[in-house]
């Protein structure tokens, strides 16, 4: 009997623990091959050798990149073109960055726009294009419900994050006549080291990769998740000026 | 500030939790100047887990597996990884947890530093029987790698340790061969508590899994309900049955297991299990998990919470003890729906403070009602004491200092081990600090 070909799967951002979550579902589901495209070898090597023990017949690479290197950020398009073309791509990576600290620093707020807005827009860019070619996959991209108003305490993540939403939008309209699916991720509040400073009520990490690996599956432009968040942002998105800039959020 | 409470939701305190999330940089997380205490699922009864207004250390995230060899069946994994997780991985491939207690939504963490028990008592020992290596983390930064053959006194204080010899970054399982995901169980309704004696003997050799239902409002002629089981073979390999997972989705005002209900339930299990007399196969999940079905059951007591009181005395006091216990319970009205009755076998402990010691434990469930509560624990404890028995520190919320100190004769000895940054509401509690 043929074995059928595994899912491939690329992760850029691969030691996100929501991404890390993603993972253990799909692997979960059946044989992948996966690919976690990383900064850092050492903590991506931890998380794939779980991968592996939860699916023996799964393939896990781990690949260190350079995240804000525009031809680096090629490279790991191309590369996995040269593997064999991909089904889904998620990208994961991001920083949650000090708002008062970005105001007075502006290196540090170069830093926060870029690696939340730039790189992850540069590496959807490159695979969009293998993915139109190849006339198949998901391009999956998170976001942030932060991305939907800009708000005082958290408006250079908040804007970052909304560059990544109007770029998903320009390439769902691109690529509305093709079989790519492009998906963008707009989580709340959820229980990763990202929030570990945050004293709030956290969505389970689990509950948030479950969503997102469904949507994903289903190919929904966007998800909220918690959906909680679709229903909350929407009122957020349309309370009048007046009464938004009144608000200490 | 989060509020937390243990199972029991005897009480809810505002609580500074830190999640920890890498194996690799623990040392640098517990580092402060204030005490913590690990915390892997609450899934204690007591406030074993809890440290009001202090820090929790929240290992639910430190869950990766680490290694496994699928030919010897040792599975190396941080200390959040949940039993269920392992019971899913391993069953598949031939493996299984050795030992397993009446909930799979538990950390190797808390099973280690609880050193819990299963329905095998008799056959395998506790968990800590099964661990061949641990990674224990220090507050002032030490990292001690113990097991049973090296800086066994480390492995010995820890194994059972409550959490207080420092935090448990990372443990060596020896999981057992398991051919199937099915048990061979046998059902057995009987009336008399001798019975149950008299079952628990004969099923020694015979059986690996064993434990009694006992319907404690029944006094004199103890009635109940004997469950035995083995291991299925490989021949039996049917798909898991599909299990309705029912919720209970909000706390009621009031307890609904009180003395209007409970004699009803009771009737109802005994009835509905002697129908069910005779053999028959469960499937893993049913046989070691019935309660995981309904999600958040310890609602059901009300606001107030309730206790889990469950003790073991030796065996020579035991048919004395349990009948005195029985009677109290009976004497008090509101009693317990989750009453079990199961005998520990002689494989001795692995950890110096573990709660299962050769003899018979009894597991009781309370609504809180205040002090008429309190007062039952008292004359329990009496006959807890009289009979050398001891109170396990899992369920426990209100033992007296007394009867923890002859329970556990070896305290002192314990103490050596003591991480001075750890504390939880439970040692401060019993043992001052
Ligand atoms: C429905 C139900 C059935 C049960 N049945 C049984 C049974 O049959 N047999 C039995 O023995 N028990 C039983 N229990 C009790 C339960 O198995 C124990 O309380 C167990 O220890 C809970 O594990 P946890 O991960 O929730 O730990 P917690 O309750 O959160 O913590 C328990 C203890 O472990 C410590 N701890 C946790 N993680 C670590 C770590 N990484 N390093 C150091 N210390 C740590 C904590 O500090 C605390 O002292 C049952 C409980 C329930 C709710
Ligand atoms: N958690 C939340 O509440 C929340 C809410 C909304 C959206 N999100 C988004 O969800 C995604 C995943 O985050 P998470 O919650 O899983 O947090 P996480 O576990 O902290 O993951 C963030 C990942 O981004 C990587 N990263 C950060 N800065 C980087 C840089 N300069 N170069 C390369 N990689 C970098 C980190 O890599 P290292 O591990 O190597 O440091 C880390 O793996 C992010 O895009 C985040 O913005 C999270």
């Amino acid at each position: 009997m043929m074995q059928s070909p595994k899912k491939r799967i690329v992760i850029i951002g691969g030691n996100s623990t929501i991404a890390e979550h993603c993972a253990r579902l799909w692997v979960s589901g059946s044989a992948v091959d996966l690919t976690l495209v990383v900064r850092d070898r050492l903590k991506a090597e931890s998380i794939a050798a779980d991968l592996r023990i939860r699916n023996p017949q799964s393939v896990i690479r781990v690949r260190e990149a350079h995240f804000t290197e525009p031809s680096a950020i090629q490279a790991v398009a191309d590369e996995s073109v040269d593997q064999g073309g991909v089904d889904i791509v998620l990208i994961a990576h991001g920083a949650l960055p000090n708002q008062a600290l970005c105001q007075q620093n502006l290196s540090l707020a170069h830093e926060a726009l870029t690696i939340n807005g730039v790189s992850p827009a540069l590496f959807a860019e490159a695979f969009a294009g293998h993915m139109i070619k190849a006339g198949r996959g998901t391009l999956a991209i998170i976001g942030s419900v932060a991305g939907d108003r800009g708000r005082k305490s958290n408006y250079v993540y908040g804007a970052a994050k909304g560059l990544l939403a109007r770029y998903t939008q320009g390439l769902q309209h691109r690529l509305a006549a093709t079989n790519v699916k492009v998906v963008l991720i707009k989580p709340g509040p959820t229980e990763t080291p990202m929030t570990a400073q945050l004293n709030q009520q956290l969505a389970p990490v689990k509950d948030v990769a479950r969503c997102i690996v469904d949507g994903i599956d289903r190919g929904k432009p966007i998800i909220y998740t918690p959906a909680k968040w679709r229903w909350i942002m929407a009122v957020v998105r349309h309370l009048p000026r007046f009464i938004f800039n009144s608000l200490n959020i | 500030m989060v509020t937390v409470s243990s199972w029991g939701r005897l009480n809810s305190s505002e609580h500074k939790v830190r999640r920890l999330f890498d194996r690799h940089r623990i040392v640098q997380q517990l580092q402060g100047r204030q005490t913590g205490i690990a915390y892997g699922m609450g899934r204690s009864y007591g406030d074993v887990c809890l440290n009001p207004h202090g820090i929790l250390w929240n290992t639910a995230q430190l869950d990766r597996f680490i290694h496994f060899d699928a030919n010897t069946g040792r599975l190396t994994c941080e200390a959040g990884v949940l039993l269920s997780d392992i019971q899913q991985l391993a069953i598949p491939q031939g493996w299984a947890l050795p030992v397993t207690p009446g909930t799979r939504f538990v950390t190797v963490g808390g099973a280690i530093a609880n050193d819990v028990h299963g329905k095998n008592h008799h056959a395998c020992g506790s968990f800590g029987n099964h661990i061949r290596r641990l990674k224990l983390i220090r507050t002032d930064g030490t990292v001690i790698d113990c097991g049973p053959n090296f800086r066994p006194d480390w492995f010995a204080a820890t194994i059972g340790g409550f959490g207080l010899t420092g935090v448990i970054a990372e443990a060596e399982i020896q999981l057992k061969q398991a051919d199937s995901s099915w048990l061979e169980v046998e059902v057995l309704p009987y009336d008399r508590l001798d019975d149950f004696f008299d079952l628990a003997d004969s099923s020694h050799t015979d059986w690996e899994y064993s434990a009694a239902w006992i319907d404690c409002l029944s006094a004199k002629n103890t009635r109940g309900v004997f469950m035995r089981a083995n291991p299925a073979s490989a021949a039996v390999n049917q798909p898991p049955p599909r299990n309705r997972r029912l919720s209970i989705p909000f706390t009621p005002p009031l307890s609904l297991i009180n003395r209007l209900t409970l004699p009803l339930f009771n009737s109802a299990y005994f009835h509905i299990n002697k129908r069910r007399t005779g053999r028959h196969l469960a499937h893993y999940q049913n046989f070691f998990y019935p309660l995981d079905t309904v999600q958040g059951w310890n609602r059901l007591y009300g606001p107030s919470g309730f206790f889990q009181y469950q003790s073991v005395v030796p065996c020579r006091w035991a048919h004395d003890a349990i009948t005195a216990m029985l009677a109290e319970t009976a004497r008090y009205g509101d009693g317990s729906f989750l009453a079990v009755l199961k005998t520990f076998g002689r494989i001795s402990a692995a950890g110096i403070m573990s709660f299962p010691q050769e003899g018979v434990t009894l597991t009781l469930d309370f609504a809180n009602r205040g002090s008429a509560t309190q007062r039952l624990f008292k004359r329990l404890d009496a006959i807890v004491h009289a009979a050398d028995g001891r109170l396990y520190l899992a369920k426990d919320a209100r033992m007296p200092r007394d009867l923890f100190g002859s329970g556990y004769p070896r305290l002192a000895e314990f103490l050596r081990y003591r991480d001075p940054g750890i504390s939880s509401a439970l040692s401060r509690r019993l043992i001052g600090m």
